[in-house]
C-alpha cells in the first residue's frame, strides 16, 4: 500500500478569501438577527407559549446530529479497521467538531439569557439530561481533538485505534443523548417513544454522511485532486444502507405508535390530516430525504455519476431538515392530551381547541439564525482544510484501495 | 380600570372573599389566619405541603374571576404588548399562570370548567429536565423556577404535561416588588407564593373565586380545608397515568 | 487590599460627586433628603461594609429568599429600595435605577452591571 500524503487545500487566495468573506457575512447577518431577537426578546420570533422551540432548535439538533454522524467515517476506518476509509479520517473528525461548534452556537444563541452561559456550566442538575449534554459535547470536542492530532502526529500511532474506539463510543452515547432530549418528554406524545434514541443514531449516521460526501466531493473539485470513483461508489452505497435504515426506522417508529390505542390521535396528526406536517413528513421525511435519493443512489446509471451522488447527498440533507421539523415542531404543534374523552371547547391558554393544532409560522430572524450556523460550519471547516493537513493529496483507487480490481 | 383603582378592588375582594371563604361546607372551615402575619424567618419545611381541590361542577361557565385575581396578584396585568407586535401572536406569547378551560365530554356532551395552572407536581417532570436546576420544588411542595438562574432554555416547558409555564417574550416595564419578571426567563404558578411566605394562608385565586371552587391548604395537615374535602369527596389528578402526585386536585371533572 | 481600599475610595469619591454633582436628570426630579435613609444614621451595616459587600449579602439573601422562603431578615433588595428610593416633587417615588439615583449613580460611575432592576421592581413595593 502506498504512503498517503496529506496536505493543505490548494484552491487560489482569491477563491479562497471570496468564500470566507461570502460565509462570513452569512454568520454576520445571522449574528446581527441574533442581536434584534435578544435585544427586543423573544416576541418577533414566530416562538410562543406553546410552540416553545423553533426553526433555531430545528437547525441545531440538525447539525448536533450530523455531527456525530460525520465522525463515522474516521470511525469506519480506525475503530473497525477498514484500510479505504483511513485516509477520509482526519476530514470526518473536523467536520464532526465544526458541524458541533456550529448546531451549539445556534443552540446557545436561541437562549432566553444567552448571557448566562456561565451559569449552565456552574450549576448543573444531574437529572437533566440537558446538563448531561453539556459534558458529552465538551467531551466530544476534546476526544475528537485528540483524535485529529494522533491520526496527523506519527508518535501517537499507538494511541490512534483506542482513541478512535472511543471516539467512536462517545459520539454513539452523544447522539443517544441528543435523541434522549425528547424521549425524556413522556407528556407529548411524539416523543414518548423508546425508539426515538435509536433512530436519531441512524439519522445522525445518514445526514453525517450526505455533509461528508458534498464537503469532500467540493474540497477536492476545487483544486483538483482526484478522487476515485470506486471510494465514490462505497462511500454512496453506505449512505444508501444508512438512508434505508433510516426508514425502517420511520416504518418501525409509526407502526409501534399505531399499535398504542392512545396515540392514535398522533398518528392521524402526522400522518394525515396535519397540514404542513403531515405534507413535510410524506414530503419531505420520506419523498426526498428518503425514497428519491434511494432511487438514485441504487439507479444504474444515475448512481455513478458524480452529479446523481451530490444530488443524493442534497436530498438526504433536505429531507433531513425536514424530519427534524417534523420530530420538533410537530410534535410540539400536536395538542396535548390532557383530558382523555373530552373536548377542549373553550381555553384560556390555547389549549388546542377542538383539537386544533398549535400554530407556528417561523420568522425571518430565525432562518438567519440557523443559515449562520450552517455558515459558521463551512467557514471553520475551510479554514481548517485551509490551514492544516486534513485532505489527502489524492484518492484516486489505487492509493485509496490497493485491492479494487482494475477495471 | 386605572391601575390605582384596581388596586382597591383587589384589596377589597380580598376582604370579602375571605370571609366569604370561611364556610366552604358545612363541616369544613379553613384555618385561621396567624395571630401576627409577619414574613418568615425560618426556612420552609416540608412539613407542610401546600395543595388544592378544585370542584370543578361549583366552576361557572364564562366566569374568569381566578384568572383575573391572578393577572393582578402577580403583575401579569402589567405586561403590556412591545410596540410593533402583532396582537394575534402577542395574544400566544403574553405569560399566563392560570387560564379558564371548557371541557365537553364527547360521549355524554356534558360541559365542565375548570381552571388549570401549574398542578405543584411531587415528581415534577420541569425539576427533573432543567439543566441548571433553576427549576425547583420548594419543601413546601411548590415548584418555582429560580430566575436568577434560568438560562431561558424552555425545556421545562417542554416538559410540562399540563402547559402551565410561560416564557417572558419581551422586556416588562413594570414589575411587582414580590413578583419579578424580565426578559428570557420562564415562570409560573407558585401558589401565591409571597403571601405564604409572609404569613398569610390563601392564594389570590382562591379569594376571588365566588362560588367556592378552590380550596386551597396544607395537604399534610389532616385537620386543614383541603385534607377534609379531599377526604369527603371523590378527586382526580389531571394525567393521573404519569404518577406524578399532583398537589391540585379536582373533583367533577 | 491595596486595590480595595482604592476602590472604595473610588466609590465613595463617587458618592460624593453624585451627592453634589448635577447627575440627576430623571424626569420628575428626585428632591434631596426625601429617601427614608436620608433621615438614618446607618444602613443595616456599617456604611464601609454596606459599601463594599452590598451584592455579597443580597446574593446570599436572594438563594435564602427563593429556595427557602424566608423574607424576614435584614438584608433584602426590596429592603434598599424601599429605604433608599428618593421621591420627586409630587410624593412619587423614583427608580433606584434611574440616573444619578441611589444604585444607578454608583454602578455608573465604576461601571459596574446593575442587572437587578431588569427583572425587580426599582421603586418601594405596593403595602
Ligand atoms: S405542572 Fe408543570 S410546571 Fe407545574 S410542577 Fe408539574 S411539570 Fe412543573
Ligand atoms: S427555561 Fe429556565 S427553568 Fe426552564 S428548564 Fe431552562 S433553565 Fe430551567
Amino acid at each position: 500500500m502506498k504512503k498517503i500524503h496529506f496536505s493543505e487545500w490548494g484552491i487560489d487566495s482569491p477563491r479562497y478569501w471570496g468564500m470566507l468573506a461570502v460565509l462570513g457575512s452569512i454568520v454576520a447577518i445571522a449574528g446581527g438577527a441574533v442581536y434584534y431577537m435578544e435585544h427586543n426578546g423573544h416576541w418577533v420570533t414566530g416562538m410562543t407559549n406553546q410552540v416553545v422551540w423553533g426553526i433555531p432548535h430545528v437547525f441545531a439538533i440538525f447539525l448536533i446530529v450530523a455531527a456525530s454522524g460525520a465522525l463515522n467515517i474516521a470511525s469506519i476506518g480506525t475503530a473497525f479497521g477498514k484500510k479505504a476509509y483511513k485516509p477520509l479520517g482526519r476530514l470526518s473528525a473536523l467536520l464532526a467538531i465544526t458541524l458541533l461548534a456550529g448546531g451549539l452556537a445556534v443552540l446557545v444563541l436561541d437562549l432566553g439569557q444567552p448571557g448566562r452561559l456561565l451559569v449552565a456550566m456552574t450549576h448543573y442538575n444531574f437529572k437533566s439530561i440537558f446538563a448531561w449534554n453539556i459534558y458529552l459535547y465538551t467531551g466530544f470536542f476534546a476526544i475528537v481533538a485528540v483524535y485529529i492530532w494522533f491520526m496527523m502526529d506519527r508518535r501517537m500511532k499507538a494511541w490512534y485505534k483506542p482513541i478512535g474506539i472511543f471516539a467512536f463510543v462517545w459520539r454513539l452515547l452523544l447522539t443517544t443523548g441528543t435523541g434522549s432530549i425528547f424521549g425524556f418528554l413522556v407528556a407529548r406524545q411524539g416523543y414518548d417513544a423508546a425508539i426515538l434514541a435509536p433512530m436519531f443514531v441512524i439519522m445522525s449516521f445518514a445526514y453525517g454522511l450526505a455533509v461528508y460526501l458534498l464537503v469532500l466531493m467540493f474540497a477536492f473539485k476545487a483544486d483538483g485532486r482526484e478522487l476515485g470513483a470506486t471510494l465514490l461508489k462505497r462511500l454512496k452505497n453506505l449512505l444508501g444502507v444508512f438512508v434505508a435504515a433510516v426508514l425502517y426506522f420511520t416504518l418501525v417508529y409509526h407502526l409501534a405508535n399505531l399499535y398504542g390505542t392512545e396515540n392514535h390521535a398522533y398518528e392521524a396528526f402526522i400522518l394525515k390530516d396535519g397540514g404542513i406536517y403531515t405534507l413535510l413528513f410524506w414530503g419531505g421525511w420520506v419523498l426526498v430525504g428518503g425514497l428519491i435519493p434511494l432511487g438514485i443512489i441504487y439507479h444504474p446509471g444515475l448512481g455513478n455519476t458524480r452529479g446523481g451522488i451530490v444530488a443524493a447527498a442534497t436530498l438526504v440533507i433536505l429531507g433531513g431538515f425536514a424530519t427534524v421539523y417534523v420530530i420538533v415542531i410537530g410534535g410540539q404543534a400536536f395538542p396535548m392530551a390532557m383530558f382523555p374523552g373530552k373536548t377542549i371547547i373553550a381555553s384560556g391558554f390555547f389549549d388546542g381547541v377542538n383539537g386544533q393544532p398549535m400554530l407556528y409560522a417561523p420568522s425571518l430572524p430565525e432562518f438567519l439564525l440557523g443559515l449562520g450556523g450552517v455558515a459558521l460550519v463551512l467557514l471553520l471547516t475551510f479554514i481548517g482544510i485551509r490551514m492544516l493537513r486534513f485532505l489527502p493529496a489524492t484518492l484516486s483507487d489505487e492509493v485509496a484501495d490497493p485491492h479494487h480490481a482494475k477495471p | 380600570m386605572s391601575r390605582t383603582e384596581q388596586q382597591g378592588r383587589r384589596v377589597f375582594l380580598k376582604k370579602t372573599a375571605t370571609a366569604a371563604a370561611v364556610a366552604i361546607a358545612p363541616g369544613v372551615m379553613l384555618h385561621a389566619l396567624p395571630a401576627a402575619a409577619a414574613p418568615r424567618v425560618e426556612a420552609v419545611s416540608g412539613k407542610i405541603r401546600w395543595g388544592m381541590l378544585i370542584d370543578a361542577s361549583k366552576c361557572a361557565d364564562g366566569c374568569s374571576d381566578c384568572v383575573t385575581a391572578c393577572d393582578k396578584e402577580n403583575g401579569l396585568d402589567l405586561v403590556d404588548m412591545p410596540a410593533g407586535a402583532e396582537e394575534a401572536l402577542w395574544e400566544r406569547q403574553r405569560p399566563r399562570w392560570i387560564r379558564q378551560v371548557k371541557l365537553k365530554d364527547n360521549l355524554s356532551g356534558k360541559i365542565t370548567n375548570l381552571p388549570m395552572m401549574c398542578q405543584h407536581c411531587e415528581k415534577p417532570p420541569c425539576v427533573d429536565v432543567c439543566p441548571t436546576g433553576a427549576s425547583f420544588r420548594r419543601a413546601d411542595g411548590i415548584v418555582m423556577v429560580d430566575r436568577h438562574i434560568c438560562i431561558g432554555c424552555r425545556y421545562c416547558m417542554m416538559a410540562c404535561p399540563y402547559k402551565a409555564r410561560s416564557f417572558i417574550h419581551a422586556e416588562v416595564a413594570e414589575k411587582l416588588t414580590h413578583t419579578p419578571r424580565g426578559k428570557g426567563c420562564v415562570e409560573s404558578c407558585n401558589l401565591c407564593v409571597h403571601r405564604l411566605d409572609n404569613g398569610e394562608s390563601t392564594t389570590a385565586c382562591q379569594d376571588a373565586c365566588k362560588h367556592q371552587a378552590i380550596v386551597f391548604g396544607d395537604l399534610n395537615d389532616p385537620e386543614s380545608a383541603v385534607s377534609r374535602a379531599l377526604k369527603k369527596y371523590p378527586s382526580v389528578q389531571i394525567r393521573a397515568d404519569l404518577k406524578l402526585n399532583t398537589g391540585i386536585r379536582y373533583s367533577n371533572v | 487590599m491595596i486595590r480595595n481600599r482604592s476602590i472604595m475610595l473610588f466609590l465613595a469619591g463617587a458618592m460624593l460627586g453624585l451627592a453634589i454633582g448635577p447627575g440627576n436628570a430623571f424626569a420628575g426630579e428626585a428632591v434631596e433628603g426625601t429617601a427614608k435613609a436620608d433621615k438614618l444614621e446607618q444602613c443595616v451595616e456599617p456604611t464601609p461594609v454596606m459599601r463594599r459587600n452590598h451584592f455579597e449579602f443580597i446574593k446570599h439573601q436572594r438563594d435564602l429568599t427563593v429556595h427557602q422562603g424566608i423574607r424576614g431578615s435584614k438584608h433584602s433588595l426590596a429592603g434598599c429600595i424601599d429605604c433608599h428610593a428618593r421621591k420627586d416633587a409630587s410624593g412619587k417615588a423614583v427608580p433606584v435605577n434611574a440616573q444619578g439615583q441611589f444604585c444607578a449613580g454608583c454602578h455608573e460611575y465604576v461601571a459596574a452591571s446593575l442587572d437587578c432592576f431588569s427583572c425587580h421592581s426599582a421603586v418601594p413595593g405596593e403595602k
